[in-house]
Protein backbone atom coordinates (compact mmCIF):
# COMPACT_ATOMS: atom_id res chain seq x y z
CA UNK A 1 0.00 0.00 0.00
CA UNK A 2 2.67 2.02 1.20
CA UNK A 3 4.13 1.57 -2.62
CA UNK A 4 1.17 2.31 -4.04
CA UNK A 5 0.53 5.66 -2.17
CA UNK A 6 4.35 6.98 -3.17
CA UNK A 7 3.52 6.16 -7.02
CA UNK A 8 -0.09 8.14 -6.87
CA UNK A 9 2.00 10.64 -4.59
CA UNK A 10 4.20 11.01 -7.65
CA UNK A 11 2.22 10.97 -10.49
CA UNK A 12 -0.38 14.03 -8.53
CA UNK A 13 3.44 15.95 -8.43
CA UNK A 14 3.74 15.15 -11.54
CA UNK A 15 0.39 16.44 -13.02
CA UNK A 16 0.87 19.41 -10.51
CA UNK A 17 3.85 20.04 -12.71
CA UNK A 18 2.70 19.53 -16.18
CA UNK A 19 -0.79 21.71 -15.37
CA UNK A 20 1.78 24.15 -14.21
CA UNK A 21 3.21 23.66 -17.18
CA UNK A 22 0.29 23.96 -19.92
CA UNK A 23 0.24 27.48 -19.61
CA UNK A 24 2.23 30.14 -21.71
CA UNK A 25 2.99 32.58 -19.49
CA UNK A 26 4.02 30.50 -16.75
CA UNK A 27 6.40 28.39 -19.31
CA UNK A 28 7.68 32.11 -19.77
CA UNK A 29 8.48 32.97 -16.11
CA UNK A 30 10.64 29.54 -16.23
CA UNK A 31 13.10 30.75 -18.73
CA UNK A 32 13.51 33.82 -17.38
CA UNK A 33 13.88 32.27 -14.10
CA UNK A 34 16.46 29.98 -16.16
CA UNK A 35 18.44 32.86 -16.07
CA UNK A 36 18.46 34.01 -12.65
CA UNK A 37 16.16 34.76 -9.33
CA UNK A 38 14.03 37.86 -9.93
CA UNK A 39 11.09 39.98 -8.27
CA UNK A 40 7.74 40.26 -9.21
CA UNK A 41 8.09 43.45 -10.59
CA UNK A 42 11.31 42.13 -13.32
CA UNK A 43 9.00 38.81 -14.26
CA UNK A 44 5.66 41.34 -15.02
CA UNK A 45 7.95 43.67 -17.23
CA UNK A 46 7.47 41.56 -20.44
CA UNK A 47 4.01 40.89 -19.82
CA UNK A 48 0.69 42.20 -20.35
CA UNK A 49 -1.05 41.47 -17.03
CA UNK A 50 -1.13 42.83 -13.89
CA UNK A 51 1.17 42.22 -10.91
CA UNK A 52 -1.22 40.30 -9.17
CA UNK A 53 -1.46 37.90 -12.18
CA UNK A 54 1.79 37.56 -12.41
CA UNK A 55 1.70 36.53 -8.64
CA UNK A 56 -1.01 33.93 -8.75
CA UNK A 57 0.64 32.50 -11.65
CA UNK A 58 3.73 31.95 -9.37
CA UNK A 59 1.58 30.60 -6.55
CA UNK A 60 0.42 27.72 -9.30
CA UNK A 61 4.66 27.12 -9.86
CA UNK A 62 4.89 27.55 -6.59
CA UNK A 63 2.36 24.65 -5.69
CA UNK A 64 4.12 22.42 -8.52
CA UNK A 65 7.89 22.52 -6.27
CA UNK A 66 8.65 24.12 -9.81
CA UNK A 67 9.75 28.06 -8.24
CA UNK A 68 10.92 28.94 -4.77
CA UNK A 69 10.54 32.22 -2.84
CA UNK A 70 12.50 34.03 -0.58
CA UNK A 71 12.69 36.91 1.01
CA UNK A 72 15.85 39.36 0.81
CA UNK A 73 15.46 42.50 2.62
CA UNK A 74 11.57 43.67 1.38
CA UNK A 75 12.35 41.80 -1.98
CA UNK A 76 10.63 39.17 -2.36
CA UNK A 77 12.76 36.53 -4.64
CA UNK A 78 11.79 33.48 -7.00
CA UNK A 79 14.18 30.60 -7.70
CA UNK A 80 13.61 27.90 -10.70
CA UNK A 81 13.56 24.70 -9.08
CA UNK A 82 14.88 22.35 -12.05
CA UNK A 83 14.59 18.62 -10.61
CA UNK A 84 10.73 18.66 -11.22
CA UNK A 85 11.10 19.78 -14.84
CA UNK A 86 14.06 17.30 -15.49
CA UNK A 87 11.24 14.65 -13.68
CA UNK A 88 8.73 15.32 -15.88
CA UNK A 89 10.83 15.37 -18.92
CA UNK A 90 11.96 12.00 -18.59
CA UNK A 91 9.11 10.53 -18.19
CA UNK A 92 7.82 12.03 -21.68
CA UNK A 93 11.26 11.64 -23.16
CA UNK A 94 10.49 7.75 -22.67
CA UNK A 95 7.61 8.04 -24.87
CA UNK A 96 8.60 10.26 -27.30
CA UNK A 97 11.56 8.08 -27.91
CA UNK A 98 9.19 4.76 -28.59
CA UNK A 99 7.13 7.13 -31.33
CA UNK A 100 10.66 8.39 -32.53
CA UNK A 101 12.47 5.14 -32.85
CA UNK A 102 9.57 3.70 -34.29
CA UNK A 103 9.00 6.19 -36.87
CA UNK A 104 12.59 6.41 -37.66
CA UNK A 105 12.47 2.32 -38.53
CA UNK A 106 9.37 3.26 -41.06
CA UNK A 107 11.27 5.86 -42.79
CA UNK A 108 13.84 3.05 -43.30
CA UNK A 109 11.16 0.30 -44.48
CA UNK A 110 9.28 3.60 -46.81
CA UNK A 111 12.71 3.69 -48.55
CA UNK A 112 13.33 0.03 -49.12
CA UNK A 113 9.62 -0.81 -50.55
CA UNK A 114 9.80 2.46 -52.49
CA UNK A 115 12.56 0.93 -54.22
CA UNK A 116 11.13 -2.48 -54.75
CA UNK A 117 8.23 -0.50 -56.33
CA UNK A 118 10.63 0.96 -58.71
CA UNK A 119 11.97 -2.24 -59.81
CA UNK A 120 8.79 -4.06 -60.83
CA UNK A 121 7.37 -0.39 -62.76
CA UNK A 122 10.38 1.32 -64.15
CA UNK B 1 14.54 14.74 -40.67
CA UNK B 2 10.77 14.88 -39.80
CA UNK B 3 10.08 14.77 -36.22
CA UNK B 4 6.70 13.28 -34.81
CA UNK B 5 5.10 15.42 -32.36
CA UNK B 6 3.03 14.02 -29.50
CA UNK B 7 0.62 16.28 -27.55
CA UNK B 8 -1.74 15.59 -24.80
CA UNK B 9 -3.18 18.44 -22.91
CA UNK B 10 -3.94 18.32 -19.38
CA UNK B 11 -7.52 17.85 -18.60
CA UNK B 12 -8.61 15.87 -21.87
CA UNK B 13 -8.40 12.38 -22.14
CA UNK B 14 -6.61 12.30 -25.61
CA UNK B 15 -3.26 11.20 -27.26
CA UNK B 16 -2.75 13.10 -30.79
CA UNK B 17 0.67 11.73 -32.91
CA UNK B 18 1.66 13.21 -36.09
CA UNK B 19 4.18 11.79 -38.23
CA UNK B 20 5.43 13.29 -41.98
CA UNK B 21 6.52 10.47 -44.29
CA UNK B 22 8.28 10.81 -47.86
CA UNK B 23 5.68 7.90 -49.26
CA UNK B 24 2.61 8.47 -50.66
CA UNK B 25 -0.50 6.93 -48.21
CA UNK B 26 -0.87 3.79 -50.18
CA UNK B 27 2.13 3.04 -49.17
CA UNK B 28 1.59 4.19 -45.77
CA UNK B 29 -1.41 2.43 -45.37
CA UNK B 30 0.43 -1.09 -46.39
CA UNK B 31 2.65 -0.17 -43.36
CA UNK B 32 0.15 -0.18 -40.83
CA UNK B 33 -1.79 -3.43 -41.93
CA UNK B 34 0.51 -5.80 -43.57
CA UNK B 35 1.89 -7.94 -40.34
CA UNK B 36 5.08 -8.54 -42.40
CA UNK B 37 6.16 -4.94 -42.38
CA UNK B 38 4.42 -3.73 -38.69
CA UNK B 39 7.07 -5.64 -37.83
CA UNK B 40 9.83 -4.26 -39.20
CA UNK B 41 8.87 -0.81 -37.81
CA UNK B 42 6.46 -0.35 -34.52
CA UNK B 43 8.40 -0.35 -31.34
CA UNK B 44 12.14 0.13 -30.58
CA UNK B 45 14.44 -1.84 -31.69
CA UNK B 46 15.32 -3.27 -28.38
CA UNK B 47 11.92 -5.26 -28.47
CA UNK B 48 11.15 -8.07 -30.20
CA UNK B 49 7.62 -7.73 -31.94
CA UNK B 50 5.14 -10.97 -32.79
CA UNK B 51 1.81 -10.35 -34.58
CA UNK B 52 -0.52 -12.70 -33.02
CA UNK B 53 -3.61 -11.69 -35.17
CA UNK B 54 -4.32 -8.68 -37.79
CA UNK B 55 -7.51 -9.41 -39.62
CA UNK B 56 -7.82 -6.07 -41.84
CA UNK B 57 -11.69 -5.92 -41.77
CA UNK B 58 -14.35 -4.18 -39.96
CA UNK B 59 -14.69 -6.57 -36.54
CA UNK B 60 -11.25 -8.05 -36.90
CA UNK B 61 -9.16 -8.22 -34.11
CA UNK B 62 -5.53 -7.25 -34.13
CA UNK B 63 -3.17 -8.72 -31.37
CA UNK B 64 0.78 -8.16 -30.93
CA UNK B 65 3.17 -8.70 -27.78
CA UNK B 66 6.21 -6.64 -27.26
CA UNK B 67 8.75 -8.94 -25.75
CA UNK B 68 11.95 -7.12 -23.99
CA UNK B 69 15.36 -8.69 -23.40
CA UNK B 70 14.37 -10.34 -20.40
CA UNK B 71 11.71 -11.92 -21.34
CA UNK B 72 9.14 -9.59 -20.41
CA UNK B 73 6.11 -9.51 -22.70
CA UNK B 74 3.44 -6.71 -22.91
CA UNK B 75 0.71 -7.71 -25.20
CA UNK B 76 -1.97 -5.28 -26.80
CA UNK B 77 -4.99 -6.05 -29.07
CA UNK B 78 -8.29 -4.31 -30.15
CA UNK B 79 -10.65 -4.31 -32.85
CA UNK B 80 -10.82 -2.97 -35.93
CA UNK B 81 -14.52 -0.39 -36.55
CA UNK B 82 -15.06 -0.19 -40.18
CA UNK B 83 -12.94 -1.53 -43.52
CA UNK B 84 -9.39 -0.41 -43.26
CA UNK B 85 -8.75 2.17 -45.98
CA UNK B 86 -6.17 4.40 -46.99
CA UNK B 87 -8.53 7.05 -45.97
CA UNK B 88 -8.27 5.82 -42.77
CA UNK B 89 -8.23 3.08 -39.62
CA UNK B 90 -10.88 3.19 -36.65
CA UNK B 91 -9.74 0.61 -33.79
CA UNK B 92 -10.03 0.14 -30.11
CA UNK B 93 -6.59 -0.50 -28.62
CA UNK B 94 -6.16 -2.16 -25.03
CA UNK B 95 -2.77 -2.78 -23.34
CA UNK B 96 -2.96 -6.57 -21.25
CA UNK B 97 -1.29 -5.08 -18.74
CA UNK B 98 -4.55 -2.69 -17.65
CA UNK B 99 -8.13 -4.41 -19.32
CA UNK B 100 -10.81 -3.01 -19.76
CA UNK B 101 -9.06 0.65 -19.94
CA UNK B 102 -9.70 0.34 -23.79
CA UNK B 103 -9.19 3.46 -25.81
CA UNK B 104 -10.65 4.36 -29.23
CA UNK B 105 -8.11 5.45 -32.18
CA UNK B 106 -8.34 6.97 -35.49
CA UNK B 107 -5.10 6.90 -38.02
CA UNK B 108 -5.83 9.61 -41.43
CA UNK B 109 -2.91 9.61 -44.16
CA UNK B 110 -3.57 12.96 -45.95
CA UNK B 111 -1.16 12.98 -48.59
CA UNK B 112 0.53 15.49 -50.12
CA UNK B 113 2.93 16.12 -52.77
CA UNK B 114 3.79 12.59 -52.54
CA UNK B 115 4.21 12.72 -49.19
CA UNK B 116 1.81 11.81 -46.44
CA UNK B 117 1.16 13.29 -43.02
CA UNK B 118 -0.25 10.46 -41.18
CA UNK B 119 -2.36 11.67 -37.85
CA UNK B 120 -3.04 9.12 -34.81
CA UNK B 121 -5.97 10.59 -32.40
CA UNK B 122 -6.08 8.29 -29.37
CA UNK B 123 -9.45 8.75 -27.22
CA UNK B 124 -9.12 7.67 -23.42
CA UNK B 125 -12.45 7.10 -20.89
CA UNK B 126 -10.82 9.39 -18.49
CA UNK B 127 -7.70 11.78 -18.00
CA UNK B 128 -6.25 9.06 -15.95
CA UNK B 129 -6.85 6.27 -17.78
CA UNK B 130 -4.87 7.74 -20.27
CA UNK B 131 -1.69 8.26 -17.88
CA UNK B 132 -2.37 5.32 -16.22
CA UNK B 133 -2.27 3.27 -19.82
CA UNK B 134 1.20 5.07 -20.55
CA UNK B 135 2.91 4.46 -17.75
CA UNK B 136 2.74 0.74 -17.87
CA UNK B 137 2.48 0.00 -21.10
CA UNK B 138 5.15 2.48 -21.98
CA UNK B 139 8.31 1.63 -19.34
CA UNK B 140 6.45 3.98 -16.66
CA UNK B 141 6.22 7.41 -17.49
CA UNK B 142 3.08 9.70 -17.51
CA UNK B 143 2.78 11.42 -20.75
CA UNK B 144 1.92 14.73 -20.96
CA UNK B 145 3.49 17.15 -24.30
CA UNK B 146 3.11 20.83 -24.63
CA UNK B 147 3.72 22.27 -27.47
CA UNK B 148 7.05 24.72 -26.69
CA UNK B 149 8.24 22.36 -23.89
CA UNK B 150 11.10 21.42 -25.45
CA UNK B 151 12.36 24.91 -26.15
CA UNK B 152 12.22 25.45 -22.76
CA UNK B 153 13.69 22.42 -21.88
CA UNK B 154 16.30 23.00 -23.91
CA UNK B 155 16.75 26.68 -22.11
CA UNK B 156 16.99 24.91 -18.92
CA UNK B 157 19.50 21.78 -20.23
CA UNK B 158 22.28 23.86 -18.51
CA UNK B 159 22.43 23.45 -14.66
CA UNK B 160 21.05 26.27 -12.66
CA UNK B 161 23.27 28.37 -11.00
Amino acid sequence: MLHNEMVMDGRDRLNAVFGALADPTRRAILVRLAEGDANVAQLNAPFRVSQPAISRHLKVLEAAGLVSRSRRATERLSHLEAEPLREATSWLARYQAYWDESHERLDALLVALRAVEEERNP
Amino acid sequence: MATTTITAEPGVPYIDITREFDAPRDLLFRTFTEPELIAQWLGPRKYTIDIDRYEVRDGGVWRFLHRGEDGSAHGFHGVFHGTPTPDGILRTFEYEGAPGHVALESVVFEERDGRTLVREHSVYQSVFDRDAMVESGMEGGVLEGFARLDELISRLAAPVA
